[in-house]
């Protein structure tokens, strides 16, 4: 941790950065919280653990949209967060110049919906890591959990734990966890019938509050105006009607089609810990297969619903 | 029959072709069935996959999306992003366990209206063999 303030203190001044955003701790066990810092004296606020859940990109668009496009600001960057602000400059959210990435090397994050499942509804008081294992202790329990219980799906199964693309690089780069194949519980879920696959997906959509906590925590969902909240037309109703709820996610999926970098940040955000990834996963596959993009690994390759090739297949259409 | 099942599809004609082409189906008087439900757009890469999700989850039987061919865009390159959008709302709608099917993409050029008339009555047969769209009986009831 030392490392990482006393170098960013250093980048801070070197860069003449106007803002960094970071992670700070949280006032809860097993949280931590984004931190925006102003100036290099504030840097020893900052952390970075397996708490760093949230998509730090996301705040690189607010804070775009609240002061313009001149600011020179840092982020702190897992990979996924690396990969979102790549797909963010290839998509002329903001200039290349005004972002300074630092890349951390990333060894998995908790994701926050799935504590709360192990929990139950109690609360944690406070925790002890034991290399793989984590003890959480709380008013009179105490639970022993593997690591990989309370990581992230997206986690479990990441191909680009450090920032591919970065301008500084904190510590050494680590392996991917590797504990699931990347495509494994797709490829699975696609060898069911389809009435079970409707049926899954009927039981997960019916829960969905839509609090769009999913779209608010997406780094890639920057729309002014998110079509789910426009009046003229209005697209979706507002009441809990099912049709209404599959348009959004349907919807939501396809507009995060190629550029999703799968940071399971929507998962995290879910208040109801829907299965959100599933969809956007094999579609994530499907442009993989059909197109060859990934998102976010480079500066130069033209986003995949931005470009064509004469020759795309077109086995469909009729 | 009084109880026949006729489907109901929307489509989405892209004006410089397809609308052309429905516009010689009924110039040259070339029979098709009465299904469609045709809506002009500028070009078939305007049709936002909104669109389709949300006539099909609120009661269309079908929708098809129809441009002009490869290489004949009046803008040059729309439809080429109109293939690679569609591509991913077809495989949305297998993922989620629907049948795929009932999303259409078809290039028909302006000149092509007996084309025009043939693609609507084959699909129409298709549609009525598939029966109404379950979504309407899965959803709204």
């Amino acid at each position: 941790m030392k490392e990482l303030v006393e170098k960013i203190r250093k980048i801070f001044s070197d860069e003449k950065l106007e803002l960094l955003i970071g992670y700070t701790k949280g006032t809860l066990p097993l949280r931590s919280t984004p931190g925006l810092i102003e100036s290099a004296d504030e840097a020893d606020k900052l952390i970075f653990d397996f708490t760093c859940c949230n998509n730090l990109a996301k705040y690189l668009v607010d804070e775009k949209k609240r002061s313009g496009n001149t600011h020179r600001i840092g982020i702190i960057a897992k990979g996924c967060d690396a990969r979102a602000v790549v797909q963010l400059v290839m998509e002329g959210q903001f200039e290349r110049e005004n972002v300074v990435i630092i890349g951390v090397p990333c060894k998995g994050v908790i994701d926050p919906s799935k504590l709360r499942k192990k929990l139950n509804g109690k609360e944690i008081i406070k925790f002890k890591v034991n290399r793989d294992k984590i003890t959480l202790f709380g008013k009179n329990f105490e639970l022993e959990l593997n690591k990989n219980e309370l990581f992230s799906d997206s986690c479990l199964s990441c191909r680009y734990p450090n920032a591919v693309q970065y301008d500084y690089f904190i510590g050494e780069p680590s392996e991917p966890l590797g504990v699931r194949d990347e495509y494994a519980s797709v490829d699975e879920f696609e060898q069911k019938l389809p009435e079970k696959r409707w049926t899954y997906f009927e039981k997960e959509y019916s829960r969905c509050i839509r609090c769009y906590a999913c779209r608010n925590a997406c780094p890639m969902c920057y729309c002014e105006e998110c079509f789910v909240d426009r009046s003229t037309p209005q697209w979706i109703g507002k009441g809990n009607d099912l049709s209404d709820t599959i348009i959004f996610h349907i919807v939501r999926v396809l507009h995060t089609a190629g550029r999703c970098v799968d940071c399971g940040a929507c998962a995290a955000a879910c208040p109801l810990n829907i299965d959100i990834r599933m969809l956007g996963k094999r579609i994530e596959k499907e442009v993989i297969e059909r197109f060859g993009f990934t998102p976010g690994l480079d500066f130069e390759t033209e986003p995949a619903m931005a470009t064509f090739k004469e020759n795309d297949k077109e086995e469909f259409i009729m | 029959m009084k109880d026949e099942f006729k489907p109901r599809i929307i489509g989405f004609l892209c004006n410089w072709c397809s609308y052309a082409g429905a516009d010689l189906a009924g110039t040259s008087r070339l029979q098709y069935p009465p299904s469609l439900l045709p809506i002009r757009v500028m070009c078939s890469s305007r049709v936002d996959p909104l669109f389709v999700i949300s006539a099909f989850l609120r009661g269309a039987d079908a929708v098809l999306i129809a441009g002009c061919h490869p290489g004949d865009c009046h803008y040059q390159e729309g439809n080429y992003y109109a293939r690679r959008r569609f591509a991913c709302v077809r495989k949305v709608f297998e993922t989620l366990g629907m049948e795929s099917d009932r999303l259409r993409l078809s290039w028909i050029s302006a000149s092509e209206g007996p084309r025009f008339a043939n693609v609507i009555t084959e699909y129409t047969e298709k549609i009525k063999k598939m029966g109404p769209n379950p979504a309407k009986k899965n959803i709204f009831l």
